[in-house]
């Protein structure tokens, strides 16, 4: 490789679980976005502990594309399980680092490839004394090792180095230690920088690096909500970690040591379910995370919260299915499982954030909808977004906000009725106000999953029955009003063509778009962010006369449900599918729209 | 049926309570249940024990599962809100509850389907966490609303109305209880309303997970000659281990007992409770004794009664949480919401 390619590369580090490799591949994130280079960083990691492969890709793009590229352009091969395979990997003209300690002339076979040899374990194990601090180290060396072939800044290693261990300042000595020995030995023995590399270019100091998982918990935070209650599964775990984290550096009062907040790790997600419900119920904000699985449980409390009215905000962090599936891998398989959670006629908005950005503001405008709506409220995220590192705007707060606690009567709203009635639809749009439990024995009320009147009693007649569901869909369509909008990116010039994506497909096409654009091809593209599909939905979909669906999961879950609520001819819908576990990657976006297109063409 | 409204009767002469309710202001709708069945007594007795600690109706939270059992909150305190969960989840909901506003009083009531077999864990948990609660389990050992099925409370060798022996071992709930850790264990029989109205007023004001299985005959599908949960059986083979006197705060203890016959045991709020001795050297404070003594009488075939086993220093959940002592719903969201400004801080860490 000779073409000299600044700020738009993609690194692939492969390690084995366990050694603490994740703060050297943070490290190096952080290093080239301080250095105003758009980036983002994807973790491959197994369902284990210790000891199983796991490699964390790193992607610079001045452009700021954010989705994953299937290009490796520099490879770190630390682990001997993988050594073939990683090589493999490496795009033609691209670079092989491995740790030379024990050469490995004979597998390192690639010709279209440069493969350079670091002794890491040798250097490591001739300047640190300890096993532990050799392992760990090794991790550090090899940042040194591409600080000096992508041409990193130092300083600002150095700087994020005595930033992460201020407090234990013998570490900073250590570990700048490590960076040096990588450094010097790249710097001795290879051609530097490579024709790869990195640059200073702009000015990311609006911008921060953040998982979706931190930002919805804290989105949580922000939004009043004092009751979270989870049972831990993965991919979703982190959001009730920073969930935790802020609430001690937020919630906690100073003098007494008292808790503004109560986290309760259920002894399973149908009590999660229920916990939220309870504590919705009384009139505090709660919410679980939760995946998949994890919906399966807690359907019969969800349908119940539609059918008597408790708001609720359930957090799916997506991950592929079906059954147990594979747990660390990430997919959008939950859509159709969310929109009609439970038996019986049920349905329930769902917001569908793209990034950590829309997280932390879906997060909060979940717990309003849910309030104003009465209703479950579902927040669809996926592992791709939920634990990858993503460089997002910085996020904003407005101070003026207050939350949306829907139709609560108070204690002396009550009194000034003549009589309450919990299920009463005085506004016309289908929201009965609410009593909270503990306020007035006048307003009390029973909660009850069976059959139910307008006045909130028990009925077995059917008159009173419809009269009730048939007020729930008056509800869904004031839902469809409350929803967020969809986003929509008109193409240059006049065009049939429509894309339709949602979450975290948004990068891939976005990139796609680009692309397809430099091959004369113009698409509109509208991304979906909410359930109920609202007029823009439609009139997008009556619009075009081909619409690539675009989505993460084998049956086309959007597809279908754009089908059965939007009642467009199914033909039009074309979908692109990927649902390979690994994020999507824009070659398929691409790849998926030319070759229907082209066949078209034929026919 | 519930949707006919109930006479309400003036009757001069009432008595008031200390907050000037009458007791049929604790009452609810009618019950839908089957003439004579125990779980109307219970009903009974929940009105009376609300009604003489003068408590007012909206400080209370009913709850409960599915089943015959789950259907009786409807029946007592319509003044109170009331929330019949889906079948084995009340303990959940109860708990979210709580967690929302640790003020509430708070009454959950099961039976031995919804506890015992589909709410086993939901059950185990609300003990572990020694929930702030009243949780009774109304248990006639049978599936009454599905037409009498055995229930996993049903004893090995009882007979089935349709003439079925039952074969397996009962799950108990008051020994589960207890080796889960319990605070605070009670049985009781819904034709014993004195103890039952004791109970019920000592399981409120204990500080904790108050667990009270209450043998409730079901007189459609289980009170046949065989059943082991028929009046008949259960009034054979009662057995009394200790009497509970309940003493508001600040007042004395005028009841008179001898000295090691009785224990007393004080709650957080000054109340104490004076448990008589039945059977001599019974102690409810000493875990390993009562289930030395509970599976002694239970080979006998004797049905235990009374509060058999108390700890009223367990901490309950929000002590373990150091909770604030505002309610969660309470506390105004200027303290929830950390601000625009804490928010730009904790971004300078992620660049």
């Amino acid at each position: 490789m000779s073409e000299i390619r600044v700020n738009d590369f993609v690194l692939k580090i492969g390690t084995v679980n366990g050694t603490g490799s994740a703060s050297a591949n943070g490290l190096l994130l952080k290093a080239l976005f301080r250095m105003g280079i758009p980036v983002t960083g994807k973790n491959l990691f197994p369902s284990n502990i210790q000891g199983l492969p796991t490699w964390y890709g790193i992607r610079a793009s001045h452009r700021g594309y954010m989705a994953r590229s299937k290009r490796v352009d520099l490879m770190v091969a630390l682990n001997a399980q993988t050594y073939q395979k990683d090589m493999d990997n490496v795009t033609p003209g691209g670079f092989l680092v491995y740790d030379s300690t024990w050469p490995r002339q004979r597998q390192l076979n690639r010709t279209d490839i440069t493969v350079l040899g670091v002794p890491l374990a040798k250097l490591c194990n001739e300047n640190f004394s300890d096993a532990r601090v050799r392992i760990l180290m090794k991790n550090i060396a090899y940042v040194g090792v591409l600080a000096a072939l992508l041409d990193i800044d130092t300083t600002i290693l150095r700087s994020l180095i005595e930033e992460t261990f201020a407090s234990k300042p013998k570490l900073v000595k250590s570990n700048l230690k490590a960076i040096n020995l990588g450094f010097n030995y790249a710097k001795e023995n290879f051609t530097c920088p490579l024709p790869i590399r990195a640059e200073t270019m702009g000015d990311n100091s609006k911008h921060i690096m953040i998982d979706g998982n931190s930002a919805a918990g804290l989105g949580c935070v922000y939004a009043g909500a004092t009751v979270g209650a989870w049972y831990p599964i993965t991919p979703s775990t982190g959001l009730m970690d920073a969930f935790k984290a802020y609430c001690k550096m937020f919630r906690m009062d100073e003098e007494t040591g008292q808790k503004n907040y109560v986290i309760v790790q259920a002894e399973d997600e149908l009590a999660a379910a229920g916990i939220v419900l309870g504590a919705n119920w009384v009139g505090a904000r709660a919410f679980t995370p939760t995946s998949g699985p994890g919906i399966s449980l807690m359907s019969e409390f969800i349908g119940f919260a539609y059918y008597t009215e408790i708001p609720s905000v359930f957090f799916d962090v997506q991950r592929v299915g079906p059954s147990t599936g594979m747990p660390t891998r990430t997919q959008q398989c939950d859509i159709m499982l969310c929109a009609y959670a439970s038996h019986g006629d049920t349905q329930h908005p769902m917001l569908l954030p793209a990034n950590p950005y829309e997280c932390f503001e879906m997060a909060v405008s979940a717990f309003d909808l849910a309030e104003r709506l009465q209703t479950p409220v579902f927040v669809l995220s996926d592992l791709d977004i939920g634990m990858n590192d993503w460089m997002i705007p910085e996020l904003k707060w407005d101070d003026s906000y207050r939350p949306d606690r829907g139709k609560v009567l108070t204690s002396e709203d009550v009194e000034k009725l003549e009589k309450f009635y919990r299920y009463l639809d005085v506004d016309g749009d289908g929201i009965a106000a609410r009593t909270l439990p503990g306020e007035n024995a006048k307003g009390a009320y029973f909660v009850r999953g069976s059959g139910h009147n307008k006045h909130g009693m028990y009925t077995e007649s059917s008159e009173e029955y419809k009269d009730l569901v048939d007020r729930l869909l008056v509800k869904w369509k004031t839902a469809r009003t409350l929803v967020p909008k969809p986003v929509v990116m008109q193409a240059e010039q006049q065009t049939s063509i429509g894309i339709i994506a949602y979450g975290s497909s948004d990068g891939a096409v976005i990139e796609a778009l680009d692309e397809l654009r430099e091959k004369g091809l113009h698409a509109d593209y509208m991304r979906v962010r909410a359930f109920p599909f609202n007029g823009e939905v439609t009139r997008f979909v009556e619009k075009h006369e081909t619409i690539f669906v675009v989505e993460q999961n084998r049956d086309a879950q959007l597809r279908s449900l754009l089908i059965l609520e939007t009642n467009t001819d199914a033909r039009k819908l074309v979908p692109v599918l990927h649902y390979s576990g690994m994020p999507m990657p824009t070659s398929c976006v691409v790849e998926g729209i030319c070759e229907h297109l082209s066949v078209k063409d034929v026919a | 049926m519930s949707y006919i409204k109930k006479p309400r009767l003036d009757l001069p002469g009432q008595l008031t309570n200390e907050i000037g309710l009458l007791k049929r202001d604790y009452e609810g709708a009618l019950s839908t249940l089957c003439a004579g069945c125990g779980h109307d007594s219970i009903t009974a007795a929940m009105v009376q024990a609300l009604w003489e600690l003068s408590m007012p109706p909206e400080k209370v939270i009913k709850l409960s599962g599915i089943g015959c059992s789950s259907k009786t909150p409807a029946y007592f305190l319509s003044g109170a809100h009331g929330f019949n969960s889906v079948h084995g989840r009340m303990p959940s909901v109860a708990v979210g509850a709580h967690a929302g506003n640790r003020n509430l009083v708070c009454v959950g009531v099961s039976g031995d389907g919804d506890s015992l077999s589909i709410g086993f864990g939901q059950f185990g948990h609300a003990v572990r966490r020694n929930l702030n609660m009243l949780y009774i389990i109304e248990n006639n050992g049978v599936y009454g609303l599905t037409k009498g099925q055995f229930s996993a409370a049903a004893d090995k060798g009882s007979k089935s109305k349709k003439g079925d022996i039952n074969q397996w071992k009962n799950i108990d709930a008051v020994s589960t209880a207890i080796s889960m850790g319990s605070s605070f264990v009670a049985r009781s029989f819904s034709g014993d309303r004195d103890q039952l109205v004791m109970l019920i007023k000592a399981g409120i004001l204990h500080p904790g997970c108050a667990i009270v299985d209450v043998v409730s005959p079901c007189v459609t599908f289980n009170n046949h000659p065989g059943s082991t949960k028929s009046y008949t059986y259960t009034r054979d083979h009662y057995h009394p281990a200790s009497q509970t006197d309940f003493i508001p705060p600040a007042s004395e203890i005028k009841v008179s007992y001898a000295e090691g016959t009785s224990i007393v045991v004080e709650l957080h709020d000054g109340s104490k409770l004076l448990l008589k001795k039945a059977d001599s050297g019974y102690d409810a404070t000493n875990r390993s004794k009562v289930m030395r003594y509970l599976e002694h009488q239970r080979a006998q075939g004797e049905v235990v009664t009374g509060l058999l086993y108390i700890n009223a220093e367990l901490p309950e959940m929000h002590r373990i949480y150091r909770t604030s002592a505002t309610p969660m719903k309470d506390v105004p969201f200027e303290k929830l919401n950390p601000g625009s400004d804490a928010l730009a801080q904790l971004q300078a860490r992620m660049r």
